[in-house]
């Protein structure tokens, strides 16, 4: 990359800052739909920090795919399941608060200690390709990641295909015994839970 | 201090920590939508590893940015299926609330 050193270092803190914090208003705020943008910055801030890595190619695609499709995805989920509910209190929920808190605090300090000690063998940065790597991408999807490639295609396909069924309404037009055109609408308020509450 | 660059490990606590957020989240909450939020947080964690060490070990290859293209096909499909299945869980019981998900129990 082209641009200087401390441009760089100041980039990567405000980017690195914007993704942990903008993490944890995602994790800890109380609105839904605040986390759902945020979550939004978040994916913009791994973009720059992608950028910051020589790879144009997938900070495109990430803010393509991510903030373009996932994100829209999760807000629309949120309009559509969008209800004031009085969630169930439950009992232990100081104990599992700290029980969680403290397995993801081990966890992070052993990853830390990992990244801190090892000694990565750092290859020569005489070797970077630097902004040819859209090219490189495009030759590996085409040469020895093909089959990887195609296999993904059918992936999205079944997992669109598999949405619409799941996402899709069982709207009869006519009823089974009489055969005679129903009021669409009473259907939707009658239905009743399909699955019995356990408790 | 005097660097060439940002060092690799810089990246790697930010995808580590990153990494815990996400799992805090889906251990923590209640919303089935933030459930789903977290995982993409991890997937995020888990593509920012694969792009630091893609640049700093492999920059010549750059075989972690074909993964990560990868990753992220696969997290798209694994959002419209799993945003699928809330819809329709919704439809069902009426709430988003994971603590009312449990007919698996026993």
């Amino acid at each position: 990359m082209s641009i200087a050193i401390t441009t760089q270092f100041i980039c990567f803190t405000v980017l690195s800052l914007v993704v942990i914090i903008g993490a944890l208003g995602v994790v800890l705020l109380e609105s839904i739909v605040y986390s759902a943008f945020l979550l939004g910055g978040v994916f913009m801030s791994v973009a720059g920090l992608y950028l910051l890595l020589n790879a144009s190619f997938v900070a495109a695609a990430q803010v393509l795919v991510y903030v373009g499709a996932v994100n829209v995805l999760i807000i629309f989920a949120i309009m559509l399941v969008n209800k004031k509910e009085d969630l169930k209190p439950i009992n232990d929920i100081k104990s599992r608060r700290v029980i969680s808190t403290l397995i993801c605090l081990t966890l992070l300090s052993l990853l830390v200690r990992v990244d801190l000690t090892n000694v990565w063998s750092l290859s020569s940065p005489q070797n970077s390709i630097g902004e040819e790597s859209t090219i490189r991408i495009g030759e590996h999807l085409f040469s020895d990641y093909l089959l990887p490639f195609e296999v993904a295609s059918v992936l999205l396909l079944m997992a669109m295909i598999g949405a619409i069924v799941l996402a899709r309404r069982d709207v009869m037009s006519k009823d089974i015994s009489t055969g005679l055109p129903v009021d669409q609408e009473l259907i939707e308020k009658s239905s009743e839970p399909l699955l019995t509450n356990k408790n | 201090m005097n660097l060439e660059s940002i060092p690799l490990q810089a990246f790697l606590i930010v995808s580590s920590a990153l990494f815990c957020i996400g799992i805090w989240g889906l251990l923590n909450s209640r919303n089935a939508v933030r459930v789903l939020m977290s995982i993409e947080l991890m997937l995020n964690a888990v593509n920012i590893n694969l792009m630091a060490f893609s640049s700093y070990i492999d920059n010549n290859l750059i075989q972690g940015q074909v993964f990560t293209i990868f990753v992220i096909t696969v997290a798209a499909a694994e959002a419209a299926v799993g945003l699928a299945i809330l819809l329709s869980l919704y439809r069902n019981r009426v709430t988003v609330d994971m603590e009312s998900f449990n007919l698996l129990k026993w």
